[in-house]
């Protein structure tokens, strides 16, 4: 009865497949879905190599520094780093008076009240606080950014595929929609005269939809003067700040790195040894007998076939 | 406990036997996991994965609870606790990796356990109730997995739910006030995140109850062996305790190195980087695709393009629903009494077409929706319900099985112990190649 059933069943889900398949596929063949400008246009991120990448990465403490003066003078005009408190800055090498007075100095102040009359106000930031948004809320971030919304940079490298390449190909990626060729040499425009980049957009090929509305923040080499005397080209502000945006989404990881080397090295030895354990337990349990020797099929086939070939009778 | 040749308990020690005398749980687990439990002496490394698979559910249940203390369930605020516990809870980073690539983990475990019982015949009689059991607890995972995915609030979490609630809305009639219903809302808020949150701290306790179901149905007929030939006597088995122990924590070993590379290395490799974008109603991802777990059903469901009689998506949706429940009749769809696909050339070869199949459609499920994608995840379905309901019970009829081994000695010893011939060599005596009567 279950098979009989069965059988209706699955014939009647294989029937309505099979159906699915040929409809969809003289529709597919009729009305093939037009290319986009998305996918023939858009690039996957650059390959660029970061101190943190890979099982042995590491963090370059001075990168880390530069990357965060990047931060803070051009990104932080618009994008917030809500999840990053400003003590957090002593892992990036800076001790504790040179924290204190990033904090104190910072440009966007803390939301507060009024001890006195309960009214708010702001006061200036303070090691133990979360870097302060530079807008209110969405509606004035928005207002301000012609109805775009930046969003908060603390976990951009994990929220984009590819994250801390991603945002150095786009931060380096802007470039002119006119002259714009992709690899296959076809030119954006001539091939979709619809997506021509509107007023108030930038268009860069590393974004999902090819126009992005965050103008370029990095434009010339010398944006940033860096303490530490690095020459500042747009190439290297925009790693070092990809680096810092590592560091922001996940300050744990040389931890994680570190704890798993350990727990590989913990992990093989016990592993071997359980190993070594169940060999010795199992030592005399008779579990296999390897077909080797004489008694092995291929062998004993050769026997037989040269005993024949010698008239060896049995 | 289940033949006549296990060992009774007998304690040395003069306090265990106290306790034993008043409480017999010592018994119990020398019973069950001892010196108790004779074991078939020819398991390949494939039997460890139900240890693991109980090991992944204790890692769960106790990285779970600890994280519990540190998560809050409230719309606004439980993707900033996540954040919290990632860099402000001691150690809170590890936890939550363990815990987030332990539900893969887990899940590879038991997609691997449940291709070796579909390969080596465990749903046969006399197993029948542990391989229901253990589709009853693949279930309870997938619900699980499902709730505990929505937690973080996370934009994949959010439309994720969404997604997944909207199934019930294809039923007629009652689908959609249902959906509100289980919901408590129109689309997945508080309501649903505060239930969600306290059925996905509840089903891990299910799970462990139907798991303990599960092993005392195993305990009766004891284990399956690769050869599928019954234990017939005490030199067919092996004690669990030390042998089996021995193997496992070997097995424990190797997977939790293996584990240990995608927490400590790979930490994001099996999520979804929209996860880490805050839920927002407003804003739908270009591409929601659940956890890689679940990418075959996906696919499944994805390939109902058609309203034929009833609309696509119900098609869609009772297709889903089948691809798992028709686990449960796998005892009577498989008519051959043979367990062990070894012994069935003709099945083994269908075998490998889905375990194929099944990675095809895993694909096809994460794959973006193309002409050719969708095509061949039609095909791909089409395949998974030709094999079990149409392809498996007319194989069984036809196929003409190899023969059978006499004993377990027989096929690990070859027959060593009379001094003869190896397995299938010896044309007189004892060890013979006649097939056995197969139970």
């Amino acid at each position: 009865m279950v098979r009989i059933i069965g059988f209706f069943v699955g014939l009647g889900f294989v029937g309505v497949l099979l159906l699915s398949l040929v409809i969809n596929g003289i529709d597919s063949i009729q009305n093939p879905p037009p290319a986009t400008a998305e996918e023939e246009f858009h690039l996957a991120p650059k390959d660029v190599t970061l101190p943190s990448d890979g099982a042995f990465g590491r963090f370059d403490r001075a990168q880390l520094q530069r990357g965060f003066q990047v931060y803070k003078e051009v990104c932080a005009a618009c994008h917030s780093l809500k999840y990053v408190s400003f003590y957090q800055l002593e892992d990036l090498g800076y001790n504790e008076a040179e924290v204190k007075a990033i904090a104190n100095q910072w440009a966007i102040e803390v939301p507060s009240v009024n001890p006195e009359t309960g009214e708010n106000t702001t006061r200036k930031a303070l090691i133990s606080d979360r870097f302060p948004s530079p807008y209110a809320n969405e509606t004035a971030a928005r207002a301000a950014n012609n109805n775009a919304l930046p969003p908060d940079l603390s976990l951009i490298a994990e929220a984009r595929g590819n994250g801390a390449h991603y945002v150095y190909s786009l931060l380096t990626g802007y470039t002119n929609q006119q002259a714009y060729k992709n690899a296959k040499g076809q030119e954006l425009l001539r091939e979709f005269p619809d997506v021509k980049t509107p007023a108030g957009l930038h268009f860069n090929p590393y974004f999902a939809n090819l126009n992005i509305a965050m103008p370029p923040p990095i434009t010339a080499a010398g944006q940033v003067t860096y303490a530490d005397g690095t020459k500042s080209t747009v190439d290297q502000m925009a790693k070092d700040v990809s680096s810092f945006l590592v560091w922001t989404s996940e300050p744990t990881l040389e931890n994680r790195l570190r704890a798993g080397w350990v727990t590989m090295l913990f992990l093989t030895v016990a592993t071997v040894l359980a190993y070594m354990a169940y060999r010795n337990i199992w030592a005399n349990a008779k579990r296999e007998v390897s077909m080797r020797g004489p008694l092995e099929p291929a062998f004993r086939e050769r026997m037989d076939e040269q005993k024949a070939e010698r008239g060896i009778a049995g | 406990m289940s033949f006549a040749w296990a060992k009774p308990y007998e304690p040395k020690n003069p306090f265990m036997k106290w306790v034993d005398e008043r409480l017999p749980v010592p018994r119990l687990v020398y019973g069950a996991i001892g010196g108790g439990y004779p074991v078939p002496r020819n398991l390949n490394y494939f039997w460890n994965f139900g240890v693991l698979a109980g090991l992944a559910l204790m890692i769960q249940i106790i990285t779970g609870i600890v994280l519990a203390m540190h998560y809050y369930s409230y719309a606004g605020g439980a993707f900033d606790s996540v954040e919290r516990i990632m860099r402000d809870v001691s150690a809170g980073w590890v936890l939550r990796y363990v815990h987030q690539n332990g539900a893969s983990f887990f899940f590879a475990i038991v997609y691997i356990h449940i291709f070796r019982g579909l390969f080596y015949g465990s749903y046969k009689a006399p197993r029948e109730m542990v391989w229901m059991l253990g589709v009853v607890i693949y279930l309870l995972m997938m619900a699980t997995a499902f709730m505990g995915y929505v937690l973080p609030w996370g934009q994949m979490s959010y439309w994720g739910a969404q997604v997944i609630t909207g199934f019930f809305s294809a039923i007629p009639l009652v689908g959609e006030p249902l959906r509100i219903f289980l919901l408590g809302g129109y689309a997945p808020d508080q309501a649903a995140l505060t239930r969600f949150f306290s059925l996905h701290y509840l089903l891990p306790f299910v799970i462990a109850a139907v798991t303990i179901l599960k092993i005392w149905a195993l305990h009766i007929p004891g284990s399956s062996n690769p050869t599928g030939v019954d234990v017939k006597d005490e030199k067919d088995t092996l004690p669990f305790h030390p042998f089996y122990t021995a193997k496992d924590g070997f097995g424990i070993g190797v997977a939790l190195i293996i584990f240990s590379i995608f927490i400590f290395f790979l930490p994001y490799s099996l999520g979804h980087p929209d996860n880490y974008i805050e839920a927002n109603p407003l804003v739908t991802p270009a591409h929601i695709v659940p956890e890689w777990y679940f990418w075959p059903f996906y696919a499944i469901l994805r390939s109902f393009t058609v309203d034929f009689i009833i609309p696509a998506k119900l098609w869609g949706v009772l297709a889903m629903f089948s691809a798992v429940l028709l686990l449960f009749f796998l005892t009577w769809l498989d008519r051959s009494p043979i367990r062990s696909t070894s012994y069935r050339p003709v099945y083994k070869i269908f075998f490998w077409i889905l375990v194929a199949d099944v990675m095809v459609l895993g694909y096809c499920g994460q794959a973006h929706i193309t002409p050719l994608n969708v095509a061949l995840g039609q095909v791909a379905s089409a395949y998974y319900f030709l094999h079990f309901l149409i392809i498996l019970p007319l194989v069984s009829k036809f196929e003409k099985p190899l023969p059978l081994p006499n004993s377990i000695t027989e096929s690990v010893l070859h027959g060593e112990d009379k001094e003869s011939a190896p397995f299938g060599l010896a044309t007189t005596g004892g060890a013979t190649t006649a097939p056995a009567a197969a139970e």
